[in-house]
């Protein structure tokens, strides 16, 4: 009974292991076989709402071209868990995001650089390509632009105003009509929102990094801290708690688009993802630069620019070089992505074709097009949180000067 | 009992439990370890190590891929330890200790151990690979196109088989409309009698050469990518499958010096083994860098970095005033609402109960995200209902009572849950003799009820403390730590030393996971001081009551 219970048992077991076997080995050949009538495969990482535009093109590309082409869509921490698959040798062939993540992508040996012919290159918007150009070198083929503009509910506000000062005259005069109760919703939160106050430090005279030799920005020259800084940050504290009350801490990424949709507000700072919101709730707004201080600079907001990168360590680069510099740099697929979400494509080509169908597009691209580049450098990841928390600190009503200088100090300790 | 699996298991336990009624007439045969062996225990035990085999050779494939013999020996000696185990009849206590113990030592030691080594380590953005690795990256990614050099049309093809065969660029320049074969020799040029060349440039046929379609091509990328035609300004490297250009890598490793050289510039970065990056004679370091070993100095920056040292003693009063107000005040609120409902004059408490746990129920992360929301100053509801203008998390004070008001809301339930179970479990007659002595409600509540509750819930007391002192979300979702002062962006007054720590780690240029794992240790070691002292002193405390 023993010996025979022992033996069904290793049979049975032998026989399960083979089935475990056997599953493993039948997986390898048909892969093997589909990779010879297909080819290889390409596999693609994006976020939710790319990977459904990307989709359908990615099926063309890999019919075309009879191989078989993979989206994934990773929908929280794409760069992190980019960085930590492709260490690990299981991470994809191209990944699509946002051009600030190429500084630290590059330190960790993750993406390659893309070749493109000088007649492609020109093809592209100027600030959308050297927005992908890190250390003299292209990381990624860019495909759409983005940007914040100053939007504005055309009922309350018919006319744009033209520096701060006019805004927040307008915006006070509403509120003591009772047609509002804020002046601008500007979001900065208890944290502070380096991305969104970013025009009024341009404009008050502020700047993040220096420019080195090549065009690249230099962490070596830190504008933080400095007095252009001060003075910035001495215009900007006038528009805190404290002062006009133009600027708030309770105002939050949450609730300032929000705000605006509800008519609580006549102006907003934000970019094209707003627009879809404004709409549903039937707002009439326009758009229009964001307004500098009355004799100051201009203000220039952050542009940011998505793209496609080719992965160092994936397993199939020819293809991966190959979809994303010959297949990327077509405008049909630029449009798709622009329909998926509305943000101004980056080939001149495709944006002229969905700028006749939304006057938005190039109201933001001309809001836009003075602005300057999200730094991409490594050092721009010691920025947002110490830069933010000192204007949220000033807004709150803190010595400008005080703030700033330890913010800078708290930065520069922290780039290597 | 037909389920039984073997025999011993169902008889083993049987003893203990019930001694009087079932256990004795069987306590005979479970001594002989004879149990019947049924069909279904038959079954589970084959299906069961037909698992155990199936995931042992799923787990074998990659480590034969990646040569990790080590990790295969390990993953065969378990399987084969496990089917001797179960295969033979001897070795009974081994059998139901032998599971929990690979459990433990997968999902405890293992990632214990791996985190402590890590912290040794310079582990981070930047210093991921090995120095293989880093070389690789620094001259793949210098690799630029040579100044006025041919932009080619490619079209791959091989002289052999198109699945294993020698492979060769097959190039034509668009301009000039010359056309070239290209292999690890060299660049020759073509006669131009010998190919067609299609509209777009592109070379479709050759004589001699079998030119590969897209599909047969992409299936040999990595030799694609590896074929480099040497020029002389530098060589002809494919991008893509139908263009390649003339391209020069800027920057080379040299094993001579150990060092980095830029042929345009000349300059050089030498290798520095003991922070695993190449750096130059003027202190720039190139980007790209590899893990070390970096022995004590995470460690040793930790207890003498002013900028982490500093605010650390500060840091760690307030955390553990949360986790003991956190875990304190739920514990109160949920065992008075439980005393209030385990009086038997209360009625309706079922539904009251209900209507308790319902904070319990819903995702602990959304409603911290509505409570933040509700603590605005001037869009808040906390401020609207009470007509109040706080400006809640902008001050020290009012951010600290804020979040133990939230941690209040969502942990009560928890602790009435537990004290509803522990009260039930006290028998009504230790009560009732003590109003027959004479002792008010509150003298039997203190002498006789709450000793044997706190019995029951030191340790989950204990637990929530030790949740609560890294309670990650309750911060990050709320306050973020903040608020900060103005001259102090490092550290906010509502800090806990996990969330301090996650701004120190990854704040930063990119993510230090070498400095967050030694801080966590530190985190651990002083949440298992106390959690050692208070089980001691919760023994003792048995002790006295049991």
């Amino acid at each position: 009974m023993r010996i025979r219970t022992a033996g069904v048992v290793a049979v049975l077991g032998l026989a399960l292991a083979a089935s475990g076997c056997g599953g493993g080995d039948s997986d390898k050949p048909a892969a093997k076989e589909s990779a010879k009538a297909a080819g290889g495969k390409l596999v693609i990482w994006a976020d939710d709402k790319r990977t459904a535009a990307l989709k359908p093109f990615a099926e063309e590309f890999g019919k075309e071209n009879g191989v078989t082409v993979e989206v994934q869509a990773v929908s929280k921490d794409l760069q992190t868990n980019f960085v930590t698959a492709s260490q690990q040798g299981s991470g994809p062939d191209v990944v699509v995001g946002a051009h600030d993540w190429i500084g630290n992508m590059v330190q960790n040996g993750a993406i390659d650089p893309v070749q493109l012919a000088a007649e492609q290159k020109s093809a592209f918007n100027e600030t959308a390509i050297k927005a992908v150009t890190f250390n003299g070198q292209l990381y990624g083929v860019p495909y759409a632009t983005e940007n914040v503009a100053l939007i504005r509910n055309t009922e309350l506000a018919p006319e744009a105003p033209k520096t701060i000062e006019d805004l927040v005259a307008a915006g006070k005069k509403l509120k003591a009509e009772k047609k509002a109760s804020e002046i601008l919703c500007l979001q900065s939160g208890q944290n502070g929102d380096a991305y969104h106050i970013y025009p009024l430090y341009t404009s008050g005279g502020g700047y993040l990094f220096g420019t080195a030799a090549n065009g690249d920005y230099d962490p070596k020259d830190l504008g933080v801290g400095k007095p252009e800084s001060i003075a910035a940050f001495q215009k900007i504290a006038k528009l805190g708690e404290k002062g006009d009350g133009a600027l708030k801490r309770s105002i939050t990424g949450e609730n300032s688009i929000a705000t605006f949709t509800g008519k609580k507000c006549a102006f907003l700072v934000s970019g094209p993802w707003a627009i879809a919101d404004a709409k549903k709730a039937n707002i009439k707004y326009d758009i229009s630069p964001v307004p500098g201080f009355a004799g100051g600079k201009e203000a220039q907001p952050f542009v940011g620019v998505q793209a496609f990168y080719v992965a160092a360590k994936g397993k199939n680069k020819a293809l991966a070089q190959e979809f994303v510099t010959n297949y990327v740099t077509k405008p049909e697929l630029a449009v798709a992505l622009y329909q998926a979400e509305p943000r101004p494509p980056a080939l001149t080509a495709a944006f002229d074709q969905v700028k006749g169908e939304d006057a938005d597009l190039a109201k933001f691209s001309e809001a836009g097009k003075n602005g300057q580049v999200l730094p991409a450098i490594p050092a721009m990841a010691a920025i947002w949180d110490p830069f933010g928390k000192a204007e949220a600190a000033i807004i709150g009503g803190a010595d400008p000067a005080k703030t700033i200088t330890a913010a800078g100090k708290t930065i520069a300790g922290q780039i290597k | 009992m037909s389920t039984s699996l073997s025999g011993p298991g169902s008889a083993e336990q049987a003893p203990g439990r019930e001694p009087v009624r079932r256990g004795l007439p069987r306590t005979p045969r479970t001594a002989r370890n004879h149990a019947p062996i049924t069909a279904t225990g038959l079954v589970v035990k084959v299906v069961l190590l037909g698992l155990v085999a199936g995931i042992a050779i799923w787990a074998a494939f990659p480590l034969v891929e990646a040569e990790h013999w080590v990790g295969l020996g390990i993953l065969a000696a378990t399987t084969a330890g496990l089917f001797y185990l179960y295969l033979s009849r001897r070795h009974i206590p081994a059998k139901y200790l032998v599971p929990g113990t690979i459990f433990l030592i997968a999902c405890q030691v293992f990632p214990v151990l791996y985190t402590a080594s890590t912290a040794f380590t310079n582990f981070g953005d930047g210093h991921r690979g090995t120095k293989d690795d880093a070389i690789v990256a620094i001259q793949t990614s210098s690799v630029r196109q040579v100044p006025g050099s041919t932009e080619y049309s490619l079209s791959i093809a091989t002289t052999g088989d198109p699945a294993t065969g020698p492979l060769v660029f097959l190039l034509s320049d668009p301009k000039t409309r010359e056309v070239f074969a290209g292999d690890a020799g060299g660049l020759r040029k073509l006669d131009a009698g010998d190919v067609t060349v299609s509209a777009t440039g592109k070379i479709t046929e050759a004589a001699g050469y079998t030119v590969l379609n897209f599909g047969q091509a992409s299936g040999r990328s990595k030799d694609i990518t590896d074929l480099v035609v040497p020029t002389a300004g530098g060589a002809v490297r494919s991008n893509g499958l139908s263009r390649a250009y003339e391209g020069k890598a800027v920057r080379a490793y040299d094993a001579g010096c150990d060092c980095v050289k830029d042929s345009e510039t000349g300059k050089t970065w030498t290798a520095d083994p003991a922070n695993g990056s190449f750096v130059a004679a003027d202190g720039e370091r190139l980007a790209q860098g590899w893990k070390v070993n970096v022995g004590l100095k995470n460690f040793t920056r930790v207890l003498t970095d002013p900028d982490i040292s500093g605010p650390f003693f500060g840091t760690l009063l307030w955390n553990f005033a949360f986790a003991i107000g956190s875990t304190g005040f739920t514990f109160l609120l949920g065992m008075a609402i439980a005393l209030a409902l385990h009086s038997p004059r209360m009625r309706g408490t079922n539904v009251y109960r209900v209507l308790l746990i319902l904070p319990y129920a819903m995702p602990s992360f959304a409603m911290l995200l509505v409570w933040r929301d509700m603590f605005n100053t001037d869009f808040g509801l906390v401020n609207d209902l009470f007509g109040l203008h706080i400006d809640w998390f902008g001050g020290t004070w009012s951010a600290r009572i804020a979040v133990l008001l939230v941690q209040l809301w969502l942990g009560y339930p928890y602790m009435f849950l537990v004290a509803t179970g522990a009260l039930q479990a006290i028998p009504r007659e230790l009560t009732e003799a003590t109003s027959v002595d004479g002792a008010s409600p509150w003298q039997s509540f203190r002498a006789v009820t709450l000793p044997l509750l706190l019995v029951a819930l030191s340790p989950l007391l204990i637990a929530s403390f030790a949740y609560n002192f890294n309670n990650v979300n309750a911060i990050l979702f709320t306050t973020e730590g903040g608020p900060f002062a103005p001259d102090n962006p490092r550290n906010g007054a509502t800090d806990l030393l996990i969330t301090y720590t996650y701004r120190l780690a990854f704040g930063a240029q990119g993510a230090e996971y070498g400095l967050a794992t030694t801080v966590s240790i530190f985190i651990f070691a002083i949440v298992a001081i106390v959690a050692a002292i208070s089980f001691s002193r919760t023994r003792k405390q048995e002790e006295v009551y049991s």
